[in-house]
């Protein structure tokens, strides 16, 4: 498909309005996007511009069969949209890759993460949990170490995660700030690729959830960076905004050694610093 | 004996039905309740709602186990009324102003003594937006310590959602509490104490139900769904560690906050008790297997398809509420 849109548009005009109880996420998935709702040419203008403010309209090719963006067709919760980027899983880029770009065209804040890898970096398997504020194209873009960006579309109905009110676990998130968790997919062996899940407490308000009472929003607080290292060698830098879901959780490859450290660094927009260590493969108590 | 009374409330809501099955045709066939306000009842009320006495003095409406539509206005969880001496105590006034409305009309075909309480059970918009409909009668409008900032985070969010389907009249306005409970409150209609309870987050961070002491009955909120698909809002792990209490006390029925008006206790918790347990093993299952939030959603829990109404537009949500809660264990 490529950068075709890949959301089947068809029938959103019958569907029914759904009002979800208690759970704002599918609350606001079940309403229908006044914006742009199925209208093609809104979304390719839409990302014109956005080709424009973030690439300064460099040549884009198409990324089909070399990345992909999975991501559920209608997001479940908003708020938790997670999403699946794989390179180099169908057909191989050209050149070495050297980042990846992940934009929600309609989310107030567009380029939601932008990973540039490392030594470390097994980069073809990346998962994280989004917010998407309205329906809307997703793209995912790679960066070349030539220089050659290569996009691929997908599209996903959701609406109201970015506004979406704060959960109940947001309370216990911010107690917690900071606390970080890693687990692996399998045991590790020496320059064999291995899956691991970071798991980090914070509450990510991105602003835009109001007080009802006093009318004021609840200040914006989010992770604007998190660094993983393994050894001291980069496994991935990753530069991200108010569209990562509370309670970021991260999964990645890496190159595990016989034995390592892995360090994890997150600052937010606070100027807050988190930092943890793993032992790699985890020592046993 | 527990099986007896809601056979007896079962009698009787058909003796109703029969008594008034012409006037109920005439009025739409809505109406099953209250004489003199049927037909203003069912003017505002819609499809399914139901006004029963369960027991003395408690009653309980109904609500569809549906969505949120223009045709239901919102009237899809079970509102209860009780009436003592003095004063009369509304318990969960409904998912909408115009719910409200016809919830305060039932009442006011039964006795004009005054609705002095509005007992709020949580903050999800099919439980409070009815209390817009009672602030004529001034009363005190109680909740959950917690539910002053869930409204405070939420209402306005569930409010523009509320309106986009019904219109901003028939939503209302949001009511905060007026009175808050930490743990426990009693309130006395005359002759008529009621014991109000603050839970630990469990459906929600906000739960509070209320014991009608004279008729040994649990107003439990969303603490209890029956037939229509729970939905998790606040801690799984709290939610089944309250219903284990809850089994703990003897109760002569239990007005669900979904479900029929009146059920056995603690038989009719068992669904719900089964459905929380499988959730929690199979999503704590699917974590430690490292497989991820989205597969889950797909896999855990599938053996309770088809044993509940709207299993599809709530089960995935409450996996991906469940695996946020238990993935930091």
């Amino acid at each position: 498909m490529g950068m075709k849109h890949q959301g089947n548009t068809n029938g959103f005009g019958r569907r029914d309005v759904l009002f979800a109880i208690g759970f704002t996420g599918i609350f606001a998935s079940g309403l229908r996007s006044a914006a742009a709702e199925d209208d093609a040419a809104a979304r390719a203008n839409r990302w014109q511009d956005l080709k424009a403010a973030l690439f300064a309209n460099r040549p884009m090719h198409d990324g089909q069969g070399m990345l992909a963006i999975d991501a559920p067709p209608r997001a479940l919760d908003a708020a938790i949209v997670p999403v699946r980027l794989s390179v180099g899983q169908g057909a191989a880029l050209p050149s070495k890759l050297k980042g990846l770009y992940f934009v929600i065209d309609q989310n107030p804040s567009p380029l939601a993460a932008h990973f540039t890898f490392g030594p470390k970096a097994d980069p073809r398997n990346l998962e994280l949990r989004v917010r998407v504020d309205q329906y809307t194209d997703m793209h995912a873009v790679a960066e070349t170490e030539t220089g050659e960006l290569y996009a691929v579309a997908r599209f996903i109905k959701a609406a109201g995660g970015c506004s979406a009110p704060a959960g109940s676990n947001d309370l216990e998130a911010l107690k917690e700030i900071g606390r970080m968790k890693l687990r692996l997919a399998g045991t590790a062996v020496p320059n064999q690729p291995l899956q691991a899940t970071l798991m980090i407490r914070h509450p990510n308000f991105n602003g835009m959830q109001m007080d009802q009472l006093t009318r004021n929003y609840t200040p914006a607080r989010y992770i604007q960076s998190i660094e993983v290292t393994y050894n001291d060698a980069l496994v991935f830098h990753m530069e991200t905004d108010i569209s990562l879901s509370s309670d970021p959780v991260l999964s990645f490859g890496f190159i595990p050694d016989a034995e390592g450290i892995m360090k994890v660094t997150a600052v937010d927009s606070k100027n807050s610093i988190f930092k943890q260590s793993f032992p790699v493969p985890p020592q046993r108590s | 004996m527990q099986r007896l009374t809601s056979t007896r409330a079962e009698r009787k809501e058909t003796s109703r039905r029969q008594a008034f099955g012409r006037r109920a045709a005439i009025a739409g066939g809505f109406c099953l309740c209250c004489t003199p306000a049927a037909r203003l009842w069912a003017a505002e009320s819609t499809d399914g709602l139901r006004c029963t006495e369960v027991a003395p003095g408690l009653f309980v409406t109904r609500g569809a186990d549906e969505e949120a539509t223009a045709n239901n206005a919102d009237a899809i969880a079970n509102q209860a009324f009780i009436i003592g001496e003095n004063a009369v105590a509304v318990i969960d006034p409904g998912g909408s102003r115009a719910h409200g409305a016809a919830l305060r009309a039932a009442i006011r075909a039964r006795t004009e003594r005054p609705i002095r309480y509005v007992i709020i059970t949580h903050v999800h918009p099919d439980h409070c937006f009815g209390a817009g409909a009672f602030l004529e009668d001034k009363p005190a409008f109680l909740g959950h310590a917690r539910l002053i900032p869930a409204l405070q985070a939420r209402g306005a969010f569930y409010q523009r959602g509320l309106i986009r389907i019904l219109g901003k009249d028939a939503t209302g306005p949001i009511v905060l509490p007026t009175e808050t409970v930490d743990k426990n409150l009693t309130l006395d209609l005359g002759n008529r104490p009621l014991s109000l309870h603050a839970h630990d987050p469990a459906h929600t961070d906000n739960d509070l139900s209320v014991i009608d002491t004279r008729t040994n009955t649990l107003l439990s909120g969303d603490l209890l769904f029956v037939r229509r698909m729970p939905t998790l809002d606040g801690s799984l792990k709290g939610w089944l560690a309250e219903l284990a209490k809850l089994k703990q006390i003897s109760f002569a029925r239990v007005v669900p906050g979904h479900g029929p008006q009146a059920v056995p206790w603690p038989e009719a918790a068992a669904d719900l008790e089964r459905y929380l347990d499988i959730l929690l093993t199979e999503t704590r299952a699917a974590v430690r297997q490292n497989i991820g939030i989205d597969a889950a959603v797909d896999t855990v829990a599938q053996s309770e398809h088809g044993k509940w109404i709207l299993f599809d537009a709530y089960h995935g949500r409450n996996v991906t509420e469940a695996y946020k809660e238990l993935e930091w264990e």
